[in-house]
C-alpha cells in the first residue's frame, strides 16, 4: 500500500536526528510537526523570526503578533526566542539550520529542486525563503508525491520547471518510495505498495538499490 | 536628535512623490496599519514599496495600492490567497513588480543600513532570478552579487518606545522592523505604547533610538 500524507509525515519526523532545528514548510511539510516525539528535542524555526515554535493557536492563544511563515497563529515554547530577519536567514545561510523540509513541484537526479515557480507565463512570480532554505539548511528534505496528476515522474533527470536551488535536496520522501540522493546518484531507502522493478520502469532516473 | 513624538499624519508627511517607502510588516504582523493609512490620506504617489508581501485584503499596504499610489513593489512574496488588490494591478500592467528571495531582501536592506556596497549571497545561484547579476565562485561556490536597498523612509511598527525613540517588539511582529529602521534616511515607527526615558531596560532595547526619527502612539 502506498503511503497516506499522515503516514508520511511520520516518517519524516522519525529520520529527523535528534535535537536538530528544523524549518517545516508551507503545506504538507508543517504536517510533521504532530509526529515530532517530544523526546526527540528538536527544535522549530519559523523564517518570520522564531526558534521553539509551538503547536498552532487555539481560541485565546491566538495572538496575530506570533504567527508562522504561512501567517497561521502559532504558539511559543519554553526556551523559544525571537529575532529579526536578517538574523533569520543568517541562520540559514550561515549552515546553523539542521534541516528544512519542502514540498517541491520536481526534484532532479542531481537533488536540483524546483518548487517556486511552475514557469506559467500568465503566473505572479513570488519565491518567499524557498531559495535561502533551499541552499542554506544542512539538508533539504523534500515531500511530495512521485507522479504528477497526469502520471508523470516528479523525479526527473533534469527539472524542467525554473529551479529554486541547485543540488540541495539530500532526500526525497514520497507515497511510493523514499529515496537518498547523493553524489553517487539516487538511491531507493525504502519502498511502499511498489517493487522495485516497477519503479524502476516508471521513473527515468537510475537508481541504485537500498 | 532623538526621536520626535508626533501624530500619524504630520509623520508621514516625510514621504514625497517619487520615494522608496520600506514597509514593515509579514503579513499583518508588524505591518504599520496606522501610518499606511494616513500615508493614502497624505496622497504622496509614484511611489517604490519594499515590503515582503504585496498586501492583504483590501487594507493597510493593499489599500495603498489600491489607491494608485504605487509604481513598484519589491517584495519576496507578493502572491497570496487574500492579495487580490496586487494581482489586478500585476496582470493589468499597473504596476512594476521585483521579486527578491526573503533573505536576499532582509540582506540588502541590512548592508543599507550598515554602509555595505554590495555583497555575495549564495541564494538565488542557478535560478531565473540571478539573470542579469553578476556571479562569482568562491571557494568553488557560486554568489550572486547583491545591492543595498535603501529607503527615503521607512514605516515600522513596534510594541513599545521610550521617548528618545528605543524600541522593543512583539513576539515575530519584530521581523523587518529592525533592518528597515536602519535603511531609510527618515524611520517613522507606530508604537502601542511610549514611555518614559529610562522605563525600558537598556538590555533588551532591540532597535537602538538612533535609527529612530519619529515615534507615533497609536494605543491597543
Amino acid at each position: 500500500m502506498s503511503l497516506t500524507r499522515e503516514q508520511m509525515a511520520e516518517i519524516v519526523a522519525r529520520d529527523i536526528p535528534d535535537g536538530a532545528y528544523v524549518n517545516l514548510g508551507i503545506g504538507q511539510p508543517t504536517m510533521v510537526a504532530d509526529y515530532l516525539r517530544p523526546e526527540q528535542g528538536v527544535v522549530l524555526h519559523t523564517e518570520n523570526g522564531m526558534l521553539g515554535m509551538g503547536r498552532p493557536a487555539v481560541g485565546d492563544e491566538i495572538d496575530p503578533d506570533l504567527t508562522n511563515a504561512g501567517k497561521q497563529p502559532v504558539t511559543e515554547l519554553p526556551g523559544a526566542s525571537y529575532f529579526h530577519h536578517a538574523d533569520s536567514f543568517a541562520m540559514m545561510r550561515g549552515g546553523h539550520l539542521d534541516v528544512c523540509i519542502m514540498g517541491a513541484f520536481q526534484v532532479s537526479a542531481a537533488g536540483d529542486l524546483a518548487n517556486w515557480s511552475t514557469g506559467a507565463p500568465d503566473a505572479i512570480p513570488a519565491v518567499g525563503g524557498a531559495m535561502d532554505l533551499a541552499i542554506g539548511a544542512k539538508q533539504v528534505f523534500v515531500m511530495m508525491t512521485l507522479f504528477a496528476k497526469d502520471g508523470t515522474p516528479k523525479l526527473v533527470p533534469q527539472c524542467t520547471y525554473p529551479l529554486t536551488g541547485r543540488a540541495c535536496v539530500s532526500r526525497v520522501y514520497t507515497e511510493v518510495a523514499t529515496f537518498q540522493i547523493a553524489a553517487g546518484g539516487v538511491r531507493v531507502v525504502e519502498t511502499f505498495g511498489i517493487d522495485h522493478d516497477e519503479l524502476a520502469a516508471r521513473l527515468a532516473v537510475p537508481l541504485a538499490l537500498q | 536628535m532623538t526621536a520626535t513624538i508626533m501624530s500619524a499624519p504630520d509623520a508621514v508627511r516625510a514621504v514625497r512623490d517619487g520615494h522608496t517607502v520600506l514597509i514593515g510588516g509579514f503579513g499583518m504582523a508588524g505591518m504599520p496599519v496606522d501610518l499606511i493609512d494616513a500615508l493614502i490620506e497624505h496622497g504622496a504617489g509614484d511611489l517604490t514599496v519594499v515590503s515582503n508581501n504585496a498586501g492583504n485584503g483590501d487594507t493597510g499596504l493593499a489599500a495603498l495600492l489600491a489607491a494608485g499610489r504605487v509604481r513598484k513593489v519589491i517584495c519576496s512574496f507578493p502572491r497570496q490567497a487574500d492579495s487580490w488588490v496586487f494581482d489586478g494591478l500585476y496582470r493589468a500592467g499597473k504596476i512594476e513588480l521585483e521579486v527578491v528571495p526573503q533573505g536576499n531582501l532582509a540582506e540588502r536592506l541590512r548592508a543599507a543600513g550598515a554602509g555595505i556596497g554590495a555583497f555575495y549571497s549564495p541564494t538565488g545561484a542557478g535560478t531565473p532570478l540571478a539573470e542579469g547579476k553578476e556571479s562569482r565562485l568562491i571557494d568553488g561556490r557560486e554568489y550572486l552579487l547583491e545591492f543595498p536597498i535603501r529607503g527615503d523612509v521607512a514605516l515600522i511598527r513596534a510594541h513599545l518606545a521610550d521617548r528618545m525613540g528605543n524600541l522593543v517588539y512583539r513576539k515575530t511582529a519584530r521581523n523587518f522592523g529592525p533592518v528597515m529602521a536602519a535603511a531609510a534616511a527618515v524611520t517613522v515607527c507606530q508604537v502601542s505604547r511610549i514611555v518614559e526615558i529610562g522605563e525600558i531596560d537598556p538590555e533588551v532595547v532591540v532597535t537602538p533610538a538612533i535609527y529612530v526619527n519619529r515615534l507615533v502612539e497609536v494605543g491597543g
